[in-house]
């Protein structure tokens, strides 16, 4: 590459570059220094130090959306991957073995169509869809069936300790395909003398999910752990659009976007938002971190 | 296809997470029946999650055609008449349409914009050695590491500043500005992999820098475009938080997820629940067909983003 190399180079880059600059680096930036105003939106900003910090510190709500989290990072993962993970090995290697190739069960392809579809689906659309599920009364789908079958309506959305937990199931119902098909591209890619040597060992699939799948998929594990958790601490959309009155009742299902939506665009304390917005970045570098260093071991080769 | 009651006696399914009692699959346990049960157990978990996926939609379809009696009746009965005035209400009454129409816009814009500058940037610095290469390159892989809230504040004014908010303008380069991290970190790995031969025989024959992108690196880039442009479409999309901050003062300009979300809102007010269903199912059904005919390149792009 020799004529004329720096002005195409410069033409290319220009446009992405300063986009990208304006609308996101820009604002990152700003918002560690608008964390540490008191800005209101109105007058000028005044410098505050680590006030809105402290007062962070104070703040209920803050410290129930952490939980939430704390709640979500646990959950999330640990139910999704577990449920996906039975399901991808039942779809790949489940069946019976013909000439050394390990199969699925029957009809596997329709279950991983099937199961990956509320991946393509908004997630708000999805949070209208289950606020009608979970709706109270008859007109609910749940509740329908429960009051038909003559039990007692369950509240899903509006008893505190069970909200939580219906979001949680919108959010594993959504994800569980994604990580079928995932892990099923991982599995794969096992080679089946593998599968067939530990076979004519004498293990049984129990041992065989264990001691050679599970192994062999560490990394995608690990890459699904790390992308759960980061939708662990987003939560937005669904908590806005599907709890009571925006992580309602009463802080129940509030998660800290919902926090810094709400500060900022309702009450309008933009540096207090801001200073919610660096929490919530130090939050999800750590757990990144803190993934990363504890699921390192040796990736085996084959 | 064959049906699972002709599994041969290969040692037993056991479902690894679900503990049944008595099927305790030892290193014994290779009866035939043991083994037909537990295939079984594995096939009823399988059909019980396609049913969790696929009947929440489907009722939603057949709530759409009810009138607020049936709604209210049973969960199971069907509507008595195909009631195509709910969609009518719903898509000019509820502005569903209008919604529909400003998300095409919106994405078709955006995600060709995506595209066309983010294919741009990853090729220039995969394959040109100069000087600020790499920290350019980092400067737009950083942005994976930071959430979106962050930002909003922030983003917000200097959206307003430029007199961009409440315009379609701002949100589709607001949409481009997030989209381009992960769509230059994933081109550039692919613009890495493709030979030089021909770009060099292109040069040679006196090809222009900018010639030889679009008519010869691009077209061997397909299969990375389509991912990374099926990734962008569905996430731009299922865009809510950032449509909700930069066009709040106007209505006519909203997005589906957020004119959706705020017709589930006046829904409960107006008690016009079929209405809902049919929004609702104005905005699942496109999906379903889109899915239903891309599905393999769908899938193959959502999760390219999660293979190292």
């Amino acid at each position: 590459m020799r004529h004329g190399k720096y002005p195409f180079v410069i033409g290319f880059l220009f446009l992405p570059v300063t986009l990208y600059v304006v609308f996101v680096i820009a604002p990152y930036a700003q918002a560690f220094q608008i964390s540490m105003t008191n800005w209101r939106g109105l007058s000028a900003p005044q410098w505050v130090g680590f006030d809105n910090f402290r007062r962070l510190f104070d703040d209920d709500n803050f410290w129930k959306a952490v939980q939430h989290h704390g709640v979500l990072l646990l959950a999330l993962p640990l139910i999704t991957i577990a449920i996906a993970l039975f399901f991808s090995f039942l779809l790949n290697v489940g069946g019976k073995s013909s000439g050394g190739q390990r199969q699925g069960v029957w009809g596997s392809k329709f279950y991983r169509v099937v199961f990956f579809f509320p991946q393509v689906l908004a997630v708000a659309i999805i949070a209208v869809l289950f606020q009608m599920v979970y709706r109270p009364n008859e007109s609910g789908l749940i509740n329908g069936v429960l009051m038909k079958l003559g039990f007692d309506p369950v509240l899903f959305l509006v008893r505190p300790n069970l909200a939580l937990w219906s979001i949680i199931g919108v959010l594993v119902w959504q994800a569980v395909g994604f990580y079928v098909v995932l892990f099923s591209a991982g599995m794969a890619s096992i080679p089946g003398e593998i599968y067939e040597a530990a076979e004519v060992d004498g293990a049984t699939r129990v041992t065989l999910f264990f001691r050679v799948t599970l192994p062999l998929l560490w990394d995608t594990l690990q890459v699904a752990w790390v992308y759960l958790g980061i939708a662990a601490f987003d939560a937005f959309a669904i908590v806005s659009v599907l709890s009571v009155d925006g992580g309602g009742p009463d802080g129940a299902t509030t998660v800290l976007a919902m926090e810094i939506y709400r500060n900022a665009f309702v009450y309008s304390k933009y540096g207090y938002a801001s200073a919610m917005g660096v929490a919530l970045f130090f939050l999800t570098l750590t757990f990144a971190a803190l993934t990363l260093r504890l699921t390192k071991r040796e990736s085996v080769e084959y | 296809m064959n049906p699972q009651t002709t599994l041969p006696p290969t040692p037993a399914a056991l479902p690894p997470k679900t503990v049944k009692p008595g099927a305790a699959g030892g290193r014994g346990g290779r009866g035939r029946r043991e083994v037909r049960l537990l295939a079984n157990l594995g096939h009823v978990a399988l059909a019980v999650w396609a049913v969790i996926v696929i009947v929440p939609i489907l009722w939603t379809f057949l709530a759409s055609f009810k009138n607020t009696t049936e709604i209210f009746s049973s969960p199971w009965t069907l509507p008595a008449e195909l009631r195509f005035e709910n969609y009518a209400r719903a898509w000019t009454k509820a502005n569903v349409g209008r919604y529909f129409l400003n998300s095409v816009i919106v994405v078709a814009c955006s995600t060709f914009g995506t595209m066309l500058l983010g294919s741009m940037a990853a090729y220039v610095l995969a394959r040109y050695k100069f000087w600020g290469n790499r920290a350019i390159y980092y400067l737009f892989v950083s942005g994976l590491a930071f959430p979106v809230f962050l930002a909003l504040v922030p983003l917000f004014f200097v959206v307003k500043n430029l007199g961009l908010l409440d315009t379609h303008t701002g949100v589709v380069l607001v949409y481009i500005a997030y989209s381009l991290p992960f769509t230059v970190f994933f081109l550039a790995a692919f613009f890495k992999t493709l030979p030089s031969s021909v770009a060099e025989a292109g040069m040679i024959d006196g090809c222009s820098h900018t010639r030889l992108f679009f008519q010869v690196m691009m077209p061997m880039a397909k299969p990375g475009l389509i991912s990374v442009g099926i990734f962008n479409i569905i996430g731009q999309w299922g865009q809510y938080q950032l449509p909700l901050v930069l066009l709040s003062n106007a209505k006519d300009k909203w997005v589906l997820t957020q004119g959706i979300a705020d017709i589930s809102v006046n829904a409960g007010y107006e008690a016009d629940w079929s209405g809902l269903f049919a929004a609702l199912t104005i905005a699942i059904l496109p999906m379903i067909v889109v899915y239903a005919i891309f599905q393999r390149q769908i899938q193959s792009g959502l999760t390219s983003g999660a293979v190292k």
